[in-house]
C-alpha cells in the first residue's frame, strides 16, 4: 500500500509541468489563448540563451518576445501566422523544431542514411567472410586427458 | 581459428573498402573544421538582401532627427543598434566616430532597450557618431529587424535592402576586409 502510494506521487511528480519564465502579468486572461501561447512558446527559441525556448527562458529578450507572441494570438493570427511572422525576422533558426525542407533535409534523413550505408556495409562484410571452420573433434588422447580432470585423477 | 590466407583474402582485393573509409573520414573531418571553428552565437540575419522592415522611431534627443524606413533610401547606410548598458557598444564606438566622420556611408543609430537619460549621457561621454537616432524603448522596432543583442549592425544599400549584419562589435579586420569594400561597391 505504503509502495503503490509512492508509485503515484512519482508519477504525478513526472507529470507535473516544468517550471516556466512566464510572469503573471505576461498571462492573458483568456485561458485557451494562454495556452496557446504556452505551446507555441515551448517551441520558440530564446534567441539570447539558444538552448533555452522563451518559455523557460528569464532573458529580457524572451520576455519581449512572449509578449508579442500573445499580442499577435489576441489580435487573431493563427499558430502558422505567428510562427511565420517570428521566422520571418529571426530566420528557422527561432524554431526549436527544424522545418523539413531541402536545407534541412541531411539533418532530418541523414542518420537514416548513415544507418542504411552501416547495415548495407555490415551485411556486405559478414557476407564476404570465409566461414570459420568446425572445430575438430577431440582426441582419443585429450579424450582420455579430460575425462582424468573431470575425475581430480591428475597424472603429473 | 581463422588461417592467415584466408583473413588476407578478406581485405585482398578490396580496394574500395580503404577507400570507402577515408572518404567518410574526410567528410567527417571537413564538417567538423566547418562546424567548430564557427561562432555559432552568431546568426545570419533572416532579411538578407530583403528591405529593412517599416518603422518610424521617434528621436532620442530634440537635437537629433528620428530615424525612420524612407530614411534609408537613396544613400548607403549603416544602421548601428545600440543601448548605453552595453559593453561591447563602448568597444566598437571609436570605429564609429571615424566611420562618421569618413562619410562614406552616413551612420545611423536605433537606440535600443535604454532610458533616455543614460543614453544621452553615453553620447555626451564619448561623443556622438550618428546623424539620426531612433529611439525604440520597448524594443520592438529591434525585434522586426530580428535584433537578438546589442551591438548589430547592419548596412543597408541605396534602394533601403539590408545587404550586412554584423553581431557583435565591429572589430577591424571586418571593417577593412568586408563592410569598406562592400559600402564602396554600393556607392557605384
Amino acid at each position: 500500500m505504503k509502495a503503490a502510494r509512492a508509485l503515484v506521487l512519482l508519477f504525478a511528480l513526472l507529470l507535473a509541468p516544468a517550471a516556466s519564465a512566464v510572469e503573471p502579468d505576461e498571462m492573458l486572461k483568456d485561458l485557451v489563448l494562454e495556452s496557446r501561447a504556452r505551446e507555441l512558446s515551448r517551441h520558440l527559441r530564446c534567441l539570447v540563451c539558444q538552448n533555452q525556448s522563451i518559455d523557460d527562458s528569464a532573458a529580457p529578450l524572451a520576455r519581449d518576445l512572449r509578449v508579442l507572441v500573445r499580442e499577435r494570438l489576441v489580435a487573431g493570427d493563427s499558430d502558422d501566422k505567428v510562427l511565420g511572422f517570428l521566422t520571418q525576422r529571426y530566420g528557422s533558426f527561432v524554431l526549436l523544431k527544424p522545418p523539413v525542407k531541402p536545407a534541412t533535409y541531411l539533418l532530418w534523413f541523414g542518420p537514416f542514411a548513415v544507418l542504411i550505408l552501416g547495415g548495407l556495409g555490415l551485411w556486405w562484410i559478414v557476407r564476404k567472410r570465409p566461414k570459420l571452420a568446425a572445430p575438430a573433434p577431440l582426441s582419443a588422447d585429450e579424450q582420455k586427458r579430460l575425462q582424468a580432470m573431470l575425475t581430480g585423477d591428475r597424472k603429473r | 581459428m581463422t588461417d592467415q590466407p584466408a583473413r588476407a583474402a578478406l581485405f585482398r582485393g578490396r580496394s574500395l573498402f580503404p577507400v570507402l573509409a577515408i572518404a567518410i573520414f574526410a567528410v567527417i573531418v571537413v564538417f567538423f573544421a566547418v562546424g567548430l571553428t564557427k561562432d555559432s552565437r552568431k546568426l545570419p540575419s533572416a532579411l538578407l538582401d530583403q528591405p529593412a522592415p517599416g518603422f518610424d522611431l521617434p528621436p532620442l534627443t530634440s537635437a537629433l532627427p528620428g530615424l525612420k524606413t524612407v530614411d534609408l533610401q537613396g544613400r548607403v547606410s549603416l544602421v548601428n543598434v545600440w543601448a548605453s548598458w552595453c559593453g561591447p557598444c563602448r568597444v566598437e564606438h571609436p570605429l564609429l566616430m571615424r566611420l562618421a566622420r569618413d562619410g562614406r556611408a552616413e551612420v545611423v543609430g536605433i537606440n535600443w532597450k535604454d532610458k533616455k537619460d543614460d543614453a544621452e549621457n553615453f553620447l555626451k561621454e564619448l561623443g556622438n557618431p550618428y546623424a539620426r537616432i531612433g529611439f525604440d524603448a520597448s524594443g520592438r522596432v529591434g525585434i522586426d529587424w530580428g535584433v537578438y543583442g546589442v551591438p548589430e549592425t547592419y548596412v543597408i544599400d541605396r534602394e533601403g535592402r539590408i545587404r550586412y549584419k554584423v553581431v557583435g562589435p565591429i572589430m577591424p579586420d571586418e571593417l577593412k576586409d568586408s563592410i569598406l569594400p562592400l559600402i564602396e561597391s554600393l556607392k557605384k
